[in-house]
């Protein structure tokens, strides 16, 4: 058996590996920016839970900003 | 902090934003060392270099059977508890199961073309993976389906343990039925047939796959919480207006 014949699927396989994780991870790290951003969004428009606690200007500027 | 604590959204999203991290760096460590081993392992007697597809291959066929078992023991939270944490993980862990699934149906079709000399067989195994795979793209379609989220997780819930079937299908397929796939040979009665040179490095690898499963869980889990709150926060805001 000659190895370099299957060198092609071995570099596929773990291409295909880089790529499934990179867009799982993408995916996660992105949609948790968007989900941040709009409750920034929401919250400098006065709109929070009956539960959380009130927030500071400065804690809203800050999470703005980290949005 | 008890486990049950964590059953509490908020106390689960200061959970999470303090394990992330860690658990990231954990699974980026295992996952170099894994691959270190994997690439020093001697190649099969038999099937040469490409048993090294064998470290991508077995564990993402693993964590799809995990992501759905999670799923069923989460749908039984939310029939059973109603419970929307256990929502919440159902709904997080299905796409990251599905991208196992499929990257074990390529990597399975990969390392079968030079072993077998086709890509794909309508054997049982590589049958009921691909149903495995069909039945999560139901379940994310029946979430984006349904906007109520509590209404579409009891669907999804139903659908899951329903699902559920498949998962020892897939496992004694290769007992059950004459498969081109081949048998057992890890877990299985007698003791695994791999060698030690080669079992260790997988068992590394599926152990950093493990932990990159959690780790994304945890972090979709975390985003489905906020996403419920911008919607809670949404309507709060149409219903003042109106």
């Amino acid at each position: 058996m000659n190895p370099a014949n299957h060198m092609g699927f071995i570099v596929a396989s773990y291409a295909a590996a880089v790529a499934v994780v990179g867009v799982l991870v993408a995916w996660v790290t992105l949609d948790y920016r968007t989900q941040r951003s709009r409750l920034a969004d929401l919250e400098m428009r006065g709109v929070t839970r009956r539960s959380a606690p009130a927030r500071s200007e400065r804690s809203i500027e800050q999470a703005k900003e980290e949005a | 902090m008890a486990i049950a604590d964590l059953a509490n959204p908020t106390r689960f999203l200061k959970f999470a934003n303090r394990t992330i991290p860690w658990l990231s760096g954990l699974t980026v460590i295992v996952f170099a060392y894994g691959i270190d081993q994997a690439m020093l392992a001697p190649d099969d007697y038999q099937q040469g270099a490409t048993v090294k597809i064998m470290f991508l291959h077995v564990p993402s066929a693993w964590l799809g059977m995990l992501g759905w078992g999670v799923m069923s023991v989460a749908a039984l939270g939310t029939l059973v508890w109603r419970h929307p944490l256990a929502d919440v993980a159902a709904k997080a862990a299905a796409p990251i199961g599905a991208a196992f699934t499929l990257l074990c149906l390529v990597t399975g079709s990969l390392w079968g073309r030079p072993e077998w000399g086709t890509y794909w067989v309508w054997d049982a195994r590589l049958t009921s993976e691909l149903v495995l795979l069909l039945l999560y793209l139901g379940v994310i379609a029946l979430w984006r389906t349904v906007e109520d989220p509590s209404r579409a997780a009891r669907a999804a819930a139903i659908l899951t343990l329903v699902g559920a079937v498949d998962l020892p299908i897939i496992k004694f397929s290769v007992d059950w039925w004459n498969t081109l796939h081949q048998g057992s040979s890890v877990f299985r009665v007698g003791g695994s047939t791999i060698d030690s040179s080669i079992l260790v490095p997988l068992f590394i690898m599926a152990a950093a796959f493990t932990l990159l499963f959690f780790t994304l869980h945890l972090a979709a889990m975390r985003n489905e919480i906020l996403r419920r709150r911008v919607r809670t926060l949404r309507l709060m805001q149409a219903s003042a207006v109106s």
